[in-house]
């Protein structure tokens, strides 16, 4: 046990080493790219994050987390096409706007319970889907370009790469830091008793769907976070960004991972969005093999990468 | 009025397609408590299948009858190499795969038959209009759509209801371990009910390609529509998928229809334009929302398991 | 003559055609210890679940401390003193057996709408659980998980988390089945101590136990009171002999 945690530990360490130091590397080799390619998947691992919050943790099996990364940037995007460019303003509406979402598609959802749940929710980021590609305002399916990235006023510069991904950085770290908070509080234990056994904590004293609907909306806010920076990062924002295979991405990335672990969801994101731009440079065709990937994966490895490296070093 | 009749007509057909769709599904996860996103891609791969067939053996008929089954075989072959390694394990592990195999079909098309849609041309005989009443003039592909359709509901009523596969079916949907100790090979009735959903699929994408065009990603959007359906029929009810199907048909196709003239009555034209489609394609959810809150078990659930 | 802490009053619940309790009455005194028995099928689990909340009955009334119980949802109940212990465990497998009791004290202390600080390091909380661990004779076993408890330990422990709510009354479902001779001895032992603190209603089919220590005994059949008196009165009712008691040993075998 005790190793185990050891090594999980430092690979957690280096790889959060790893993020720090990249922008160093990078201005060192001149390798632009490599900093574009890991601030998409910084905020990508935010939203995995938040998803492993009530996936994980909660025994939630959201289809649609998608959603919430369409209505941060759409939130962005449109604030911005109307004139205002203040991210002050930008990221709070972002964040309040997905946690109504939440709250609306929770309530109703949380009324069901496993494979119903999972489709519920599916259905409802098709619907925020197809809503977005109605905005004729905003582009409908072509999507809308962000002309300026959201204002800070001299605090910091988002059109500066560094300085954008250090901001991606800081939120990523300070969302995992905050789902750890909230796991292990007096609020974060109701909501793993209730993934254990929902009548027992229902017996005990809890209400359990109050919980479960409020973890829901947490969940969405700090996604709705990671929709403001995916927003802020392509300069654009399109019903694409919550198209159903995107909230399956997440899922995947949150399995790949190890659900249920603080940083799973973030080496689940490293990895499966490197294995996707390692594939789409050999072949054109690469989904014909991260596709029987992801079967073995469910077939073979449970627990994800964590599991495995617990499983490693337990021998 | 005309317009009327005929939009209850593509409204019912589209419905039955579903249904065919919807009646896979919710049997899949009725016997085996499995959820198959691929669903959708059996659909897509029995419409390639179609365009191929058909403009290989230049008969519509004897196209689409190879094409059905070879729709059948795949789904058998998915289930004996991959699926059914997969019963024993939770619904999210079921989802996680069948996602897999949904990415993995997509690029094998696009490999195969390139991005482009192919087309599936009908023979004359088929695209004459028919005049089912006095003045009203329906196409005979889509009336044939209907009558296929229908026929194959009944046949799937009769086969369910009224056989001993169809009695172990409902058994398996009610109760999975009593036909397990009635001594019923499970594996092989999995790997039937499987392929029957797997033809079923097949069969509406078939159906439903010379309508539209035969593209990749063509299943994603109605198999998440034949989610709606079994949501609102009650998993593993074959009745609730039916009435559920003809119900989202019909409100799709006539929301679509008419809603834009309705909001245009009391919005401004422009106003109403562009709140029409949203509408419609949001009429659905608010359906399924509204079925949710008053019946979470959906309006016909199957027995209690 | 004592306060009545439960009352039911012609409680009825139907599934199908099937009538599970059957216009059914009861009376609970405070402080005393009411066992509820009865075959297989008479209901008793029923009954048990209505007064929980986790099954409404079609009609009838259920009032406890003084207030009608009948259609408040279970977490509301559990608020009010009604704790339960279930027939089936159903802990929280994947948590300590401290984390199991430190939740049901936690339900009780306040909302749990907190989402910053360590729970597992606040004090009246895990104190109140080794408390009630400590009761149950489980304190050296606080920080092993639910499924590597042994069952006799995991029923222990269904007790130690009915304490941590500090109810006013304790419905037992059943707390020895699947005991060994030993451990069954062990929990008859524990709930003698725990009846001087505590009103129970215990649901139970070994006989031996039910007989050394219940104050009422009310007997049910077909979801119906046939007798309900002291534990004397019901070894000589005519009606429960023939009835029940006539198959007394079979079920005690069973038991």
């Amino acid at each position: 046990m005790k190793s185990a945690f050891n090594l999980r530990t430092i690979v957690v360490a280096l790889v959060v080493a790893g993020l720090v130091l990249l922008p160093v590397y990078s201005a060192l080799t001149g390798k632009v790219f490599i900093l574009t390619m890991f601030t998409r998947i910084i905020i990508l691992a935010l939203a995995a994050a938040s998803l492993n919050l009530i996936m994980g943790y909660g025994g939630m099996m959201s289809f649609g987390h998608a959603a919430y990364l369409g209505i941060g940037g759409y939130a962005v995007g449109i604030l911005a096409f109307e004139g205002i460019g203040s991210g002050f303003i930008q990221w709070p509406v972002a964040l309040i706007a997905s946690a109504l979402f939440a709250l609306v598609i929770g309530a109703l959802s949380l009324r069901t319970r496993g494979v119903y749940f999972i489709m519920i929710t599916l259905a409802f980021a098709q619907m925020a889907y197809y809503i977005a590609s109605s905005l004729s305002r905003y582009g409908a399916d072509d999507g809308l370009t962000i002309y300026k990235r959201s204002n800070f006023g001299g605090l910091i510069d988002l059109s500066n790469r560094t300085q954008f991904y250090y901001v991606c950085l800081a939120c990523l770290l300070g969302g995992i830091y905050l789902i750890w908070r909230i796991v292990n509080s007096r609020f974060g234990l109701v909501v793993q008793g209730v993934r254990s056994n929902e009548q027992r904590m229902q017996a005990i004293g809890f209400h359990a769907n109050r919980y479960r609907l409020v973890c829901f909306v947490i969940s969405g806010t700090i996604c709705g976070l990671a929709g403001a920076l995916l927003a802020n990062n392509t300069d654009f924002v399109s019903p694409a960004v919550m198209y159903w295979t995107r909230s399956g991405d997440l899922m995947v990335m949150v399995i790949l991972g190890g659900m249920g672990t603080l940083f799973g969801p973030v080496i689940g994101a490293i990895v499966f969005l490197l294995l996707e731009e390692l594939l789409s440079q050999i072949t054109e065709y690469w989904a014909m093999i991260m596709g029987p990937l992801l079967l073995l994966i469910v077939l073979f490895a449970r627990g994800g990468i964590m599991g495995l490296l617990a499983r490693f070093s337990r021998g | 009025m005309l317009v009327v009749v005929e939009q209850m007509l593509n409204g019912l057909q589209f419905g039955l397609l579903l249904f065919l769709l919807a009646a896979g599904l919710t049997l899949v996860f009725g016997i085996m408590d499995f959820v198959n996103l691929a669903h959708g891609s059996l659909y897509m791969m029995g419409a390639y299948f179609a365009a191929t067939f058909v403009a290989w053996t230049g008969n519509f008929i004897l196209g689409c009858v190879m094409a059905l089954g070879a729709t059948l075989l795949l789904g058998i072959l998915l289930e004996f190499v991959a699926l059914r390694h997969l019963y024993n394990r939770d619904h999210l592990d079921h989802v996680l795969a069948t996602f897999g195999l949904i990415l993995f079909f997509n690029d094998a098309v696009r490999l195969i038959w390139g991005p482009a849609g192919l087309a599936l041309p009908l023979p004359s005989w088929l695209t004459v209009p028919v005049q089912i009443l006095p003045g009203v003039n329906y196409p005979a592909y889509r009336l044939s759509i209907i009558a296929v359709a229908l026929l194959v509901a009944a046949l799937l009523y009769v086969v369910v209801m009224r056989t001993r596969i169809g009695m172990l079916i409902r058994a398996g949907a009610s109760n999975r371990e009593m036909i397990g100790a009635l001594g019923i090979n499970i594996k092989l009735l999995f790997t039937l009910v499987f392929g029957l959903g797997a033809a079923l699929a097949g069969l509406a994408g078939l159906m439903q390609a010379p309508i539209l065009t035969v593209q990749i990603g063509m299943g994603e959007n109605i198999l998440i529509l034949a989610f709606v359906i079994i949501v609102i029929g009650g998993i593993g009810s074959i009745r609730g998928a039916f009435m559920a199907a003809i119900f989202v048909g019909m409100i799709d196709t006539l929301g679509r229809a008419f809603l834009p003239d309705l909001l245009r009555k009391v919005l401004s034209s422009t106003a109403a334009s562009t709140a029409a489609p949203a509408m419609s394609s949001m009429l659905i959810y608010l359906l399924m929302a509204i079925v949710l809150v008053v019946r979470p078990e959906g309006l016909f659930p199957a027995a209690k398991r | 003559m004592a306060e009545h802490l439960l009352r039911v009053e012609n409680l009825m619940r139907r599934f199908g055609g099937l009538v599970a309790t059957d216009n059914l009455s009861l009376e609970v005194v405070t402080g005393e210890l009411h066992a509820i028995i009865g075959p297989n099928g008479a209901g008793k689990t029923t009954l048990i679940s209505q007064l929980t909340g986790q099954l409404m009955p079609n009609s009838g009334a259920i009032h406890f401390a003084g207030q009608d119980i009948t259609t408040l949802p279970s977490y509301k109940r559990s608020g009010l003193g009604l704790a339960r212990s279930f027939q089936i465990t159903s802990l929280l497998r994947d948590f300590t057996a401290a984390d199991n009791v430190a939740l049901a004290a936690q339900a009780h202390a306040g909302h749990s709408y907190r989402f910053w600080g360590n729970a597992r390091k606040e004090a009246p909380l895990r104190e109140a659980a080794h408390a009630a661990l400590a009761r149950v004779g489980l304190a050296k076993r606080a920080d092993v998980p639910v499924s590597e408890l042994s069952h006799g330990e995991q029923r222990e422990l269904e007790l130690a988390v009915a304490l941590a709510t500090k109810p006013k009354l304790l419905l037992l479902d059943e707390p020895m089945a699947g005991l060994g001779v030993t451990e069954s001895q062990r929990m008859v032992a524990l709930l003698k101590e725990l009846r001087k603190e505590v009103t129970i209603v215990l649901v139970e089919h070994d006989m031996e136990a039910v007989f050394a220590l219940a104050d009422r005994i009310t007997v049910l059949v077909y979801g119906r009171v046939i007798a309900c008196g002291k534990p004397d009165e019901i070894r000589n009712n005519d009606e429960v002999k023939r009835a029940y008691l006539g198959d007394q040993h079979a079920v005690t075998r069973h038991g």
